[in-house]
């Protein structure tokens, strides 16, 4: 065992410094400080990408033959942490994390030369289409009809929960092509949509943190007879949910602890900007400085946790129902990271800033970084409950973990 | 020992009750939110009509002459149906310092206004750099002839918008955070030298950031006495919080009958969610925060005629239950409504930010275990 990286590594973590400081423009980070969910807008989401898509770091864990940068569990990790050290932008997951790995593993040839390189250099967005009103954790309760019509699919239901749909070109889905068999998880399709196509529409859902329009994080996407030829099915007809259980593998695979570490940095900036209101700082605080620690020692186990299981895994395999472990504990820890600060900023926690992009002459009422805390602290609730609720998580990890 | 109430606060708790039921479902009470004005003036005027504004003044200031527990009835019917109109504000804390400490002419004048519907006042007593500390200000008020000249800048005064006049804490003498030398004032809004700045806050409600420029007052507009202000203030806000108290376990008896009624109706593989077991020992763990919050609400409210440091001591325990409880509720509620919880259709979120923004109001839960213990020493 041994923690020191080594030379070549160093060095490696320089050029992903430099690089990543570099392209990481005043814009997108002013953005960044006044963001309530980790993303900023379209605009800055792509630019974002093509900057990483330029140097060919966008998709780590894809094969070089695809662009992949070829690098170690070792490299991946670095990048992660690099990322997460100067709080870059989310790289929209749907088309590099998501439907990516899934084209690369099951798609055909001509799928992936038709998929890949607009997913890699950042020319479509895509969105997933998994969740449905009656079927949230109980994703096989899925129904949205897709018809066989001979060489293409007519596709009827909706599908919910859709991040950024309103901006997506494309979308996954999981749709029934057979209605009839005894096991639900049996007769699902995994399917491409050209959100373009004619009978989609998509409708907005505010969330409790006040998105103004056309920013909404989540929309409900409506299908009306929407033709998708067949040629857009992964794999086989009726075998979706292998295609979608390797998805959510990677859904669920994030490193947590680099990004829960820097929220915590910013927790003790923030708290030693604030008055304690005897005098000195909120960071002179003994109860205050104690929650802060408490939360960097849990973000140091899960640190440990990530580097153990990643460290496991050989390159490009998705990472088991260990996820699970990730994404309990981290999403956990995202929201004690959103507590604190809304606890931090005291009474300016409450003035509601709608639009916290803008650039406005008028000062706001308390500092800026007040302005996105309620607001980030009641979206970060979604962490808990997306991908798989922490309850379905814990039910995965008694199941296949502990085998009971 | 009777924790039984009369038949006058019955019939308090059941006209605010109807009132929320007739007239502020869900719906309207999003397009009160949303409007440009934040508030419903003529619900205010109903408010009046009702004798709801009436209830804690003396009769011979045509109030009702109630008692905090009184308060305590309506606060919670209010808290569920998170009724923004600000009867916190103006009377229960602009009310509690008109009525301990304001002067025949205030009592004379101010109180039926009130009652009237006539005069709203937001109290302006925190401040950018304060954070929770009652006594710590930089606003001033400088003597100047037989009046003040008051110069500062109050944060988050909650109803501000509406308000005609504010109640402003400053300090006419001592250092910082000195406990000598605050006094209280009251002052209309259209005073020359006071602007304000308004913006809705996250939970729905209006609020204003107050500066305070060369604003000259006479020496009618001081409640209680010259820097001895801040006893009148700890008890009003003491008072604040026990309505608060009210007010948050009618927004958590919402959150928890939301959470159980949707784990009824809510099926996921094949049966209703609420037949987890899992789920099943969360909401009691729900329904039992609630309970224990509701003691605690009685406790304070029968105990704020102590004295101070039972008083205090009361309010602060009381305050520290609401705040934890609150917070476990509120998350418990929103995880098990799923993705619906967390949108702005669904009544439970919005109930989730009122009960988390009533951590905040008068010290949140660290805040008052930091007096607690001070007081216990």
């Amino acid at each position: 065992m041994d923690l020191a990286f080594e030379q070549a590594d160093l060095a490696f973590q320089q050029e992903v410094r430099a690089y990543l400081d570099e392209v990481l423009d005043d814009e997108l980070r002013r953005k960044l400080s006044q963001s309530k969910n980790g993303y900023v807008d379209k605009e800055g989401q792509v630019k974002w990408h093509k900057a990483l898509a330029k140097k060919g770091w966008v998709a780590p864990h894809w094969p070089e033959e695809w662009g992949g940068p070829g690098w170690t569990a070792t490299q991946k990790y670095i990048f992660d942490v690099e990322n997460a050290r100067l709080g870059t932008p989310i790289v929209s997951p749907m088309g590099v994390r998501m439907v990516g790995p899934v084209i690369l593993a099951f798609g055909t040839d001509e799928q992936k030369k038709k998929f890949l390189p607009p997913i890699y250099n950042g020319d479509v967005w895509w969105c997933q289409g998994y969740s449905e009103p009656g079927a949230g954790s109980d994703l096989a309760s899925l129904q949205m009809k897709a018809e066989d019509k001979g060489d293409h699919y007519l596709l009827n239901g909706t599908k919910i929960w859709t991040t950024h749909a309103q901006w997506a070109d494309w979308i996954f889905c999981l749709v029934r092509t057979d209605a009839t068999v005894a096991k639900r998880q049996n007769g699902i399709s995994f399917v491409l949509v050209d959100m373009h196509s004619p009978g989609i529409s998509v409708k907005p859902i505010v969330t409790l943190d006040g998105p103004i329009e056309n920013e909404q994080e989540i929309n409900q996407v409506f299908f009306d007879d929407v033709k998708v030829p067949k040629e857009n099915r992964i794999g086989e007809q009726d075998k979706g949910w292998t295609y979608a259980k390797y998805l959510l593998e990677f859904e669920r695979g994030n490193t947590y602890a680099p990004s829960i570490k820097r929220a915590i940095k910013k927790i003790r900036r923030i708290a030693a900007a604030e008055s304690d209101g005897c005098g000195g700082q909120l960071i002179e605080d003994a109860g205050f400085r104690d929650k802060i620690n408490q939360l960097e020692i849990e973000a140091t186990a899960m640190e440990f946790t990530e580097l153990r299981i990643f460290a496991a895994l050989s390159a490009g395999q998705a990472p088991g129902p260990e996820s699970s472990i990730l994404k309990c504990r981290g999403s956990e820890m995202q929201q004690r990271v959103s507590e604190l600060v809304l606890e931090a900023v005291g009474v300016y926690g409450h003035p509601f800033i709608a639009d916290t992009f803008a650039i406005s002459n008028e000062p706001r009422p308390g500092s800026d970084y007040a302005g996105p805390a309620a607001p980030a602290y009641f979206n970060y609730r979604k962490t808990s409950i997306y991908a798989g609720s922490n309850e379905i998580q814990r039910n995965i990890i008694a199941k296949l973990v502990l085998g009971l | 020992m009777d924790f039984s109430f009369t038949e006058e606060q019955t019939l308090l708790r059941n006209t605010v009750e109807r009132f929320v039921q007739d007239k502020y479902d869900f719906e309207t009470r999003a397009k009160i939110i949303k409007s440009d004005d934040g508030w419903r003036k003529d619900y205010w005027q109903q408010f009046a009509e009702l004798g709801i504004l009436a209830a804690p003044f003396d009769e011979d200031h045509g109030g009702l002459g109630g008692s905090a527990i009184d308060i305590m009835v309506m606060m919670e019917e209010l808290g569920k149906g998170l009724v923004v109109e600000p009867f916190l504000p103006t009377v229960v804390l602009g009310g509690g310092f008109l009525r301990h400490g304001g002067t025949a002419a205030h009592k004379a004048e101010v109180i039926p206004a009130v009652i009237g519907g006539e005069c709203v006042i937001a109290p302006a007593y925190a401040e950018p750099r304060g954070r929770f500390n009652l006594a710590d200000l930089e606003t001033t008020a400088k003597k100047d002839g037989e009046g003040y000249v008051l110069n500062g800048h109050k944060a988050v005064a909650l109803g501000g918008p509406w308000a005609d006049k504010f109640i402003i804490t400053a300090r006419t003498s001592g250092g910082q955070r000195d406990e000598q030398g605050v006094t209280v004032f009251l002052v209309d809004k259209n005073t020359d030298g006071l602007s304000t700045r308004d913006y809705p806050t996250v939970d729905g409600y209006r609020a204003s950031e107050v500066m305070l420029d060369n604003v000259k007052v006479s020496a009618d507009a001081i409640i209680g006495d010259v820097d001895n202000g801040l006893e009148l203030v700890e008890r009003v806000m003491d008072e604040g919080i026990a309505a608060l108290c009210a007010e948050a376990c009618g927004v958590m008896k919402q959150l928890v009958d939301k959470t159980i009624a949707y784990s009824r109706e809510r099926k996921q593989f094949g049966v209703a969610i609420g037949s987890f077991q899992v789920l099943q020992h969360r909401m009691v763990d729900m329904y039992l925060n609630y309970e224990q919050s509701v003691s605690m609400t009685y406790m304070v409210n029968l105990k704020l005629g102590e004295d101070a440091t039972e008083r205090k001591k009361a309010a602060s325990a009381a305050k520290v239950q609401i705040g934890r409880a609150g917070k476990f509720i509120g998350q418990n509620a929103v995880q098990i409504h799923g993705g619906m919880g967390i949108t702005e259709e669904m009544d439970v979120g919005h109930y989730f930010k009122r009960i988390t923004m009533i951590d905040t109001q008068f010290g949140n839960v660290d805040h008052h275990m930091r007096r607690y213990a001070a007081l216990s020493e």
